[in-house]
């Protein structure tokens, strides 16, 4: 068995998150890849067993590189009648469904809006059913811990976890291992949770019910030491990275938005890296304290969503005034307003690009997986110090919370981010440019005889004084595009995937990747010419792209939104791009893109 | 007396010492407030006060946000960033979590930080951030010509209320009390000599200062402070605020405040029995700053309008304390690794 998906999903309070991540940090520990993505309500915790409160999580482990937490579940772990509810419909025909059958009361069925219960009015007829008494067991394996009767129930996940470990055929020690640190404090929890996950994994083992132990063989990933990271985890790293190859202070200023906090929670416990973060007033005050930092010397960072980049569009234009360093983190979230604050989306790239009054450009980057995430973060402090410039970064919903192994980076293979020395008080102008990368120099307070004021009024060229002369303004508005043109120079070209050309090239940029990667690979092993090409850097473009985009027939871009990126490229390359959009809170399936390129193609040959 | 010197330094690229002056803060722009502006008085006294400090110019950063007032970074030759409307507190922020060693100021407006920013003020200021807010209130919106701002008196006509606004004007000091603020400090353009002393002691101020300085706007509120301000009245319209003193006012200081039951009074001494201990005596170190508010909210027409230092209080400040937090992780865990960083949580080995 190449991969298999599996999900776990119950009541947000079931601990699904937990049981889910565990899996998978066994199944990347025993050498499979594994890709993952947690499904939860917006709603902390909703009523117990209403459909409303149903949490999940995905993983997706292979022998091979997989980015993605797969399409459809092989195994679905429901653990009430409301999980199966909200999951059956993603289950692969077939599929297995392990239900916590105890919870399948009138009451709960009711919740779930079940007229009969489904565990016996044959609605699950074309699947494997596996019904198991997760609750008494459970019971009956934590009783001697002697816990309250409310925390002897929540050790269910454990059950249901050791129900999955024997399933595919994976160890438990780490597991105990795990408890053992997790609950030195609590030794009765600690036994209580042990107990319950070798009482799933013996039941399992001894029980008819499994015919079938599944096992996924280790893939070849290329050497070194692994860990699992969340698109977050992966920025949060990224930043500290860079900050420390830089020699300078994080400040990192956000205000908590759904998906992006888990960058400041990461960053907060990090005070060790001389990371300052600040929980600001509100989002527009983040946005400019991060640039008041930077004034001060310090890369200065702030993390939103899309509800917060909204605010903080009048503080990226001071930044594009100032010729400032600014990183800003837009985990993207689905809009318009409050949107779905927990489900993913793309489409902030048209803010991103153009959402700021005045001819106001800046650097924009694209993460396009998890751990791609650490790379963009790292590159858009380098960019953002170089360049002089506010750089923002793209990630969203799905690549904050799905997680995938991160080869652990050296520190010595970082580049050094160090910048020059402060000009000499007789070269000193405060917007006399690099001849190169046309950036001003940056020099901060406590900086002996180079005292100078920056503001958002127009700026004389070199000098910096305030000028509201014609030409001169003609001319800053026309540097300042040319200064984010010119960090194409200073950014690797697009490369494509596949043949050097072909019939169709798919486009994609950030969180498509995974999907967008799956189904070209499909397509050209079926003998069609088909290529992928992944933006990450979306402003500028690569230079090499109308090139590329010049040597196939057609051109799909699917993306998470109505077809921003394929506008982008149809004005600035005059390309007939069709797109593929997607606006369901959800990330593509491998099928949906697949279909679609199969459609673009005709039928397949014969 | 060495440090001292030292510190009355401006920037030493010359190799040459010297002592700071007056003009070591006037920056080459040319000046373009509206003449009979107060703001011309309060750069003046600002440029005064900045040499008596002993910081070195290069130290001295200055933040403003968006009005006539927010201008003044340009006009003084230290660091200084001319921001976004209401928003300085904010990049101030920053600026000082950067860089905790930088005397940090800001410059700002009643539209500025009364209307659109009111927000970042109050939490400048429940947060005791270690910087120094000049607050120039002339009660108007000057730079967009003339329309009522959040401190307009009740009925005041302008261009946006002809016939008279019907909102009640904010009230900053009374603002900056309720969230705590550590130092609250009015003054007025028109007597430099208080107006110097109120800046240097916010100057001195260890935590967030707060200092409102009344000011006309020469074209669309000529007037406003005719009343207050103007020389013949003073005497009966000011009432200057000293720690541990009577609070007394009016020719030769023969009228008083008291207390009646929860309520301001004003009192003449010797009559009706009034005796000089039956006044309010200033507290301005007082814990409670129920005191501070009560003078704070004298107003005319019955009362005058009380200037100083209405409550100096100590408290840590959040830049120290950030620092405090960073300071104790690196001793407790060692200054950062990158190596053991990236190698932390669950890790496994591909071979």
């Amino acid at each position: 068995m190449p991969c298999a998906t599996v999900r776990f999903a119950g009541d947000s309070g079931d601990g699904m998150q937990l049981a889910g991540s565990q899996f998978a940090d066994i199944a990347a520990m025993t050498g499979t890849v594994v890709c993952t993505l947690p499904d939860y309500p917006s709603e902390i915790r909703a009523p117990a067993g209403s459909l409303a409160g149903v949490s999940g999580f995905q993983l997706n482990f292979a022998d091979h590189e997989v980015h993605t937490p797969g399409d459809s579940p092989y195994v679905l772990i429901a653990m009430n009648p409301a999980a199966l509810r909200v999951n059956l419909p993603d289950l692969q025909p077939g599929g297995i469904v392990i239900v916590n059958e105890d919870e399948f009361t009138p009451a709960n069925l009711a919740k779930a809006h079940y007229a009969g219960n489904p565990l016996e009015d044959g609605a699950l007829a074309g699947y494997r059913v596996l019904p198991v008494a997760m609750t008494r067991l459970n019971e009956k394996a934590v009783k001697p811990a002697q816990l309250p009767r409310k925390e002897a129930g929540r050790c269910k996940n454990f059950f249901a976890l050791g129900l999955a470990l024997w399933l595919y055929d994976r160890p438990l020690q780490p597991v105990l291992e795990w408890l053992i640190k997790k609950f030195r404090k609590n030794p009765a929890a600690m036994a209580a949770n042990g107990s319950s996950l070798r009482a799933g994994y013996n039941f399992a083992d001894t029980a008819e019910l499994f015919r079938v132990q599944h096992t996924v063989a280790p893939a070849r990933l290329p050497q070194g030491r692994y860990r699992r990271l969340t698109g977050n985890e992966a920025a949060a790293l990224g930043l500290i990275a860079a900050a420390n190859r830089a020699g300078r202070t994080l400040v990192y200023a956000s205000y908590p938005i759904t998906p992006a906090s888990e960058i400041l929670h990461e960053l907060a416990a990090h005070t060790e890296f001389d990371v300052r973060t600040l929980q600001t007033e509100d989002e527009i005050a983040a946005c400019v304290a991060a640039l008041g930092a930077s004034f001060g010397g310090a890369i200065g960072v702030t993390g939103t969503s899309g509800p917060g980049l909204s605010l903080k569009a009048e503080g990226l234009g001071l930044a594009v005034m100032t010729e400032l360093p600014l990183v800003v983190i837009d985990v993207q979230r689905a809009g318009p307003s409050t949107g779905m604050p927990t489900k993913t989306e793309q489409a902030d790239l048209s803010m991103a690009m153009y959402g700021r009054h005045g001819e106001c450009p800046l650097a924009v980057l694209a993460a396009a997986t998890p751990a791609d995430c650490f790379q963009m973060a790292f590159e858009a402090v380098r960019l953002a110090i170089r360049h002089m410039t506010p750089v923002m970064l793209l990630s969203d919903s799905f690549l904050a919370n799905g997680a995938e192994p991160w080869r652990v980076v050296d520190p010595a293979d970082l580049p050094d981010l160090r910048s020059p020395a402060p000009p000499a008080a007789e070269d000193f102008a405060p917007y006399r440019r690099d001849a190169e990368t046309l950036a001003r120099p940056w020099v901060v307070p406590g900086t002996p005889g180079l005292e100078h004021r920056i503001g958002g009024l127009e700026k004389e060229d070199v000098t910096g004084t305030v000028s509201y002369d014609a030409a001169n303004h003609q001319r800053m508005v026309e540097l300042r595009a040319a200064k984010i043109e010119s960090i194409a120079r200073d950014i690797p070209p697009a490369e494509v995937v596949g043949p050097a050309e072909g019939d169709l090239l798919v486009v994609g940029w950030g969180s498509t990747y995974g999907a967008i990667a799956a189904a070209v690979d499909e397509v050209r092993h079926a003998g069609r010419r088909v290529a992928h090409l992944h933006l990450r850097y979306l402003n500028p473009l690569p230079a090499n792209l109308a090139a590329l985009l010049a040597r196939y027939r057609r051109i799909l871009v699917p993306e998470n939104n109505l077809g921003q990126l394929r506008g982008l490229l149809r004005e600035r390359f005059l390309v007939d791009a069709v797109g593929l959009c997607k606006v369901e809170g959800r990330p593509f399936r491998v099928r949906e893109v697949q279909d679609r390129i199969e459609t673009l193609l005709g039928e397949p040959p014969q | 007396m060495s440090n001292a010197l030292e510190c009355c330094t401006a920037g030493q690229a010359d190799g040459n010492l010297h002592r700071l002056t007056r003009e070591d803060f006037q920056s080459s722009q040319e000046v373009k407030w509206c003449p009979g502006c107060g703001d011309y008085s309060i750069l003046a006294q600002v440029q005064n006060v900045l040499p008596r400090l002993g910081i070195p110019r290069e130290r001295i950063v200055f933040v403003s946000g968006i009005g006539c007032s927010s201008r003044f970074p340009y006009y003084l030759n230290t660091y200084g960033m001319h921001s976004i409307h209401g928003r300085a507190p904010a990049v101030a922020l920053g600026l000082k979590c950067a860089r905790p060693e930088l005397s940090v100021w800001v410059v700002t407006g009643d539209g500025d930080s009364l209307s659109i920013g009111t927000n970042h003020l109050i939490h400048c200021l429940r947060r005791n951030l270690d910087v120094k807010i000049l607050l120039l209130n002339n009660q108007i919106y000057g730079l967009t010509k003339g329309q009522y701002s959040p401190t307009s008196e009740f009925g005041k006509k302008t261009k946006s209320s002809p016939l008279g606004t019907i909102e009640h004007p904010i009230r900053p000091l009374e603002l900056a009390l309720a969230a705590d603020a550590t130092f609250v400090a009015r003054s007025v353009f028109a007597d430099p000599a208080h107006l110097a002393r109120m800046i240097e002691a916010a100057a001195r101020h260890k935590g967030a200062a707060l200092l409102e300085i009344r000011q006309n706007c020469a074209i669309f509120n000529e007037h406003a402070l005719d009343d207050f301000s103007d020389r013949s009245v003073r005497d009966k319209r000011w009432v200057y605020l000293e720690h541990g003193k009577p609070v007394r006012f009016g020719k030769d200081a023969g009228q008083g405040i008291a207390v009646l039951g929860m309520d301001p009074i004003v009192a003449t001494v010797g009559a009706n029995g009034v005796r000089e201990e039956d006044l309010l005596v200033h507290d301005a170190h007082s814990r409670s700053s129920a005191r501070a508010y009560l003078l704070a909210g004298l107003q005319p027409p019955d009362f005058p309008t009380a200037l100083g230092i209405f409550r100096q209080v100590e408290k840590p400040t959040y830049d120290d304390l950030l620092m405090a937090q960073v300071d104790a992780a690196m001793a407790k865990r060692g200054r950062g690794d990158l190596g053991r960083l990236f190698a932390a949580g669950t890790t496994w080995l591909v071979d």
